[in-house]
């Protein structure tokens, strides 16, 4: 066998329990277009009170960025909503809950990867389609209609939108490498509820979804910027906007990497502790 | 040397107690209680390759404890236990490839998935070679009858459909052990026959060793030459089903079993004889 083909022998369950989640849950059609549809309606009531705050003369002047900047990042967060870390995944849970969980320590691979690989094939069956209508919608229907300025922004350029897509890419794994931490604190507590509740308002300000991190007080910046949440939804915006370019679109991909890194280092730890103390329970 | 060894396993469990009520639930939350129970205390046992072990005893006895040890999904307190010279936790990757486990309570099949592609998974997550697949595939299916089954999702099948399918999940990549814990557990006649017939079968024709656990004296009877009772988490007998039925009837020659009614001597039911084996030595639930 060649280094390629021991790789690919190496990868194969990881990639087949990823198809496998990312297939299945893309066939939850309903659920996609009911989260669509609430996005939509948070969107345009969060623009409205975007350009009502712009419109003031004082507030504007001052603004780190433009308004249809701020309009795009926000049909941008809603369509991204998904990818956003609010909850661990819910088919570990109940794994852990059932005691099914005794089936995934049967298997002859890496626990902490497998784990992985499923929930980022259902956090990424979840963000696509969502991200698909809200593009749709927001970057071609708002247009269409003569709404353009009220619209979703094509990326500053080509560099851009390449950087873009590189940061979207890392955002999806660090925001699996923070669901498999509540996926970890849930497999510890034999309960994901309590956990889930307390990281929901964490995230949807640190991760810029409630309101662009650019638009908080001065003085946060950086740190704003440097808190691994930023790496889920406001790096990838800013390099969007063209804002961070060149070297700072690169120090920034790098910052998403190291959060990853460091995040994965943890949940390894973590998962390693709680399944040593695992009770598989019943039966 | 034997393929399976286990030596003076213990393990204890931490059973949360609260009192029934909204005062229990609040006194729960100030002061949390406790209780240790002795799941086992020194279990030793050895295994050949190729042996067919029947592990019966009351509920909570002990033996999903050490169906789960073996397996490695359970750490134990003290003990040890070996499979193929590996220690099933430490060397948790390797072992696991090797053994097949089906747990008669819980499904190792994803319920959205057609059967089919919960065997695919299976495939890829134990790396197995895809022709090679194929062939075991196709074996399963026709002995366990589950040609009209792979296009089903697991959630539309009975429970005796399920279970077969759960057993044909557990030896897609040819364990050369199979731990089955409780594999006939609320099973129709049928379902339970066909799958005796087919454990038999995987342990003569491939010499799959195999150690299961049961309720049903019957799965003992017509499969495992060799039984282990466990109760209290020691192993009260460790011999074959017939020496067992001889003990019980000695016993009870002697007074010892309290005898009346289900029949006498060697011509007691495989039921009786385990409930008396049982009554005698304190065994039960409690």
């Amino acid at each position: 066998m060649g280094p390629h083909h021991r790789l690919r022998h190496l990868l194969r369950p990881y990639k087949a329990a990823f198809a496998s989640r990312f297939l299945l849950m893309l066939q939850y059609r309903t659920a996609a277009y009911a989260g669509f549809a609430t996005q939509c309606w948070w969107g345009a009531i969060k623009t409205m009170v975007l350009a009502a705050f712009y419109g003031s003369a004082s507030a504007s002047a001052g603004a780190p960025i433009s308004l249809e900047h701020a309009i795009t990042y926000t049909w941008l967060a809603q369509g991204l909503f998904a990818l956003l870390p609010w909850s661990g995944d819910p088919d570990v849970a109940l794994a852990v809950r059932t005691g099914a969980v005794a089936y995934d320590r049967l298997r002859p691979v890496d626990a902490y990867a497998l784990w992985f690989v499923r929930s980022a094939g259902w956090i990424a069956a979840r963000v696509l389609p969502r991200v698909a209508l809200m593009v749709a919608f927001a970057g071609l229907a708002l247009p269409l209609m003569g709404l353009g300025a009220w619209g979703w922004q094509p990326p500053a350029g080509w560099a851009a939108g390449l950087g873009f897509a590189a940061s979207m890419l890392l955002a999806l794994l660090l925001s699996t490498a923070l669901v498999m931490l509540l996926n970890v604190a849930a497999a510890a507590a034999l309960n994901e509820k309590g956990i889930n509740t307390l990281a929901a308002p964490v995230v949807i300000v640190l991760s810029g979804n409630l309101l662009p991190l650019a638009l908080m007080p001065d003085a946060w910046q950086t740190a704003l910027l440097l808190q691994p949440l930023a790496g889920v939804m406001d790096i990838p915006a800013r390099i969007y906007f063209g804002q961070m370019a060149g070297a700072q679109m690169l120090a920034c991909l790098a910052l998403q990497a190291l959060w990853i890194a460091v995040i994965v280092a943890l949940g390894r730890v973590a998962m390693a502790r709680t399944m040593r103390g695992l009770e598989v329970q019943g039966g | 040397m034997p393929q399976i060894l286990v030596h003076d396993l213990r393990k204890t469990y931490r059973i949360h107690e609260r009192d029934p009520g909204v005062m229990g639930a609040l006194r729960a939350l100030v002061r949390p209680r406790h209780r240790t129970v002795q799941a086992l205390q020194g279990v030793s046992f050895a295994l050949e390759r190729g042996e067919l072990l029947g592990f019966i005893g009351p509920n909570g006895a002990g033996k999903s404890t050490t169906i789960k040890i073996l397996s490695g999904i359970l750490r134990p307190d003290g003990g040890r236990v070996e499979v193929d010279g590996r220690d099933p936790l430490a060397d948790r990757q390797r072992h696991v490839g090797r053994i097949g486990v089906v747990f008669g309570q819980r499904s190792q099949l994803w319920w959205d998935l057609p059967v089919g592609d919960g065997f695919n998974l299976l495939r890829d997550l134990y790396r197995v070679d895809p022709l090679r697949f194929a062939r075991t595939r196709d074996e399963l299916v026709a002995m366990l009858s589950l040609e009209r089954l792979l296009d089903q999702p697991v959630r539309q099948l009975s429970l005796g459909q399920r279970m077969r399918a759960e057993i044909a999940a557990a030896l897609l990549h040819e364990p050369e052990i199979l731990f089955l814990d409780e594999p006939t557990i609320g099973l129709d006649a049928p379902s339970k026959l066909a799958v005796r017939e087919f454990v038999l079968r995987a342990n003569r024709e491939r010499g799959t060793t195999v150690l299961l656990t049961t309720h049903d004296m019957h799965d003992i009877e017509a499969l495992a030459r060799r039984v282990i009772v466990i109760g209290h988490g020691r192993v009260l007998a460790d011999c074959a089903v017939d020496a067992l039925r001889a003990q019980v009837a000695a016993a009870q020659r002697d007074g010892t079993g309290d005898g009346e009614g289900e029949g006498e001597g060697q011509d007691m039911a495989i039921e009786a004889v385990i409930a008396r084996f049982y009554a005698m030595h304190g065994a039960s639930e409690v």
